[in-house]
């Protein structure tokens, strides 16, 4: 039987407007190494139940598994406090990236490998009037997948991402994201 | 626009409604609710669906997280007064406190970044532009690396309340954002940490989302005179206690 924790958890707040200097370091979402050949551009819009962009969510991806992580995702430099980028070899796993004026984001990134059959990315969005984050999921297909399999077609295609078929957009796969109402995306609670 | 009467009337009845849930044998609700109307910018922001509960699977991405490390912080920067050339305006002050899991188990080498507004009650960011002066000498970002035993600490200035239109006449009560990083990223947590005795407080319908009495008194720090040094700082103390599974907590067979 699980038991209760013992600590009760520090409530949730909204990341709110102001996070813009804080939050976002340059070269967030470019996680894979530079120049990798196999590397995918994940992008998308991130849209309210008007349908509106979202010109201020900020949106986080995890790809990985236990032991997978890499520090160097923000490396700083000790001279000035500035950011340095990533060391261009390592693979952090870890991506960051506020939506622009349009409400669209991009991550490059190397394809993720974790869990088989059918890994995917990890993704935490934030914004202004979200009072808590909410999880989803980036699929790059379809497939064999125990939370995939548990949702009707709809709701499920909300988690599968679709290349891109512009040959200009070499290796791009389109993911929107709708925080609520028609073609709402599915979100995820972990117990 | 709405007046501060009416956002209160609602904040009152959602209190209200949650009590009644409480009285009918729901549980204890530690995190706001994403529907909450009288904070006005969530009404087109939230899910009408129901999350999809991931349960009980090992492999689960979520279940692990990123790492932080030596090379993401710099030493300065858990010292938000030493940013700068010169020393900022405003009451100088130390928060500290621990990082610890469900169980009360320290979350040791993870990241805390935090963001507030100047003593004035301005951020440095270009879309306040709230009439309060631009402070030079004061940016207001800081982040840490948790020690062994948990712990944390940040020296800054107090921050000041500040206006916002989500209604005529919001104030929010003066507050720091935290942004935390668990070992498992289902534990990840952006919060905002709030100060002792905030006649602000029953009219900010940001803090009053937080319907749980107990839960919206842990959002506020104890100012601890034992933490103030002389002549120099006067300390708060705020502990975080991070929600979610992780992969040590399923190893362990909960
Ligand atoms: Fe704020």
């Amino acid at each position: 039987m699980p038991d209760t924790p013992a600590f009760p958890p520090t409530p949730s707040q909204t990341v709110g407007p102001f996070y813009g200097y804080a939050l976002p370091f340059p070269g967030g979402g470019d996680v894979a190494p530079a120049g990798h050949p196999d590397a995918i551009t994940v992008h998308g819009v991130v849209h309210d139940g008007a349908g509106a962009p979202v010109p201020d969510a900020l949106l986080e991806f995890w790809q990985g598994g236990p032991g997978t992580g890499l520090p160097g995702s923000m490396r700083r430099s000790p001279v000035n406090g500035g950011f340095l980028g990533r060391n261009g070899v390592d693979f952090t796993g870890f991506g960051r990236v506020a939506t622009d004026a349009d409400g669209h984001y991009a991550l490059r990134t190397l394809p993720p490998r974790t869990p088989a059959p059918l890994p995917y990315l990890s993704v935490c969005v934030f914004a202004r009037g979200l009072m808590h984050h909410l999880y989803t999921r980036v699929y790059l297909a379809d497939g064999e997948d125990a939370l995939l399999g548990s949702l009707e077609p709809a709701r499920r295609a909300t988690l599968v991402a679709a290349p891109e078929e512009n040959p200009a957009r070499h290796r791009a796969y389109r993911f929107d994201i709708r925080l609520q109402g028609e073609g709402e995306t599915v979100f995820l609670e972990f117990h | 626009m709405t007046t501060q009467r009416e956002i209160t009337a609602e904040m009152g009845a959602a209190r209200g409604a949650y009590e009644k849930r409480l009285a009918d044998g729901g549980g204890v609700e530690h995190h706001p609710s994403r529907a909450y109307a009288p904070y006005r910018s969530s009404v087109l922001r939230h899910p009408h669906r129901p999350l999809v509960a991931v349960e009980g699977d090992p492999e689960a991405v979520e279940l692990s997280g990123p790492v932080f490390g030596a090379t993401d912080v710099t030493a300065l920067d858990c010292d938000l007064t030493r940013q700068h050339t010169g020393e900022p305006l405003g009451e100088r002050i130390t928060v500290s406190g621990r990082l610890l899991d469900g169980r009360g188990r320290p979350v040791r080498r993870q990241l805390i970044e935090v963001w507030q507004a100047n003593a004035s009650g301005r951020y440095a960011h270009q879309r306040d532009d709230h009439p309060a002066p631009l402070d030079p000498n004061f940016t207001g970002v800081g982040r840490v690396l948790t020690g062994d035993d948990g712990g944390y600490a940040f020296t800054t200035v107090k921050p000041g309340a500040y206006p916002w239109r989500n209604h005529d006449n919001a104030w929010r009560p003066a507050h720091i954002h935290f942004s935390v990083f668990g070992e498992a990223f289902t534990q990840r947590l952006v919060t905002q940490m709030y100060f002792p005795g905030d006649p602000l407080f029953p009219y900010d319908p940001i803090l009053q989302s937080v319907t749980d009495e107990r839960a919206r008194q842990r959002l506020v720090a104890v100012y601890d005179h034992e933490l103030s040094a002389p002549e120099f700082s006067l300390g708060y103390r705020w502990d975080i206690v991070l929600d979610g599974p992780s992969a040590t907590w399923i190893e362990e067979g909960r």
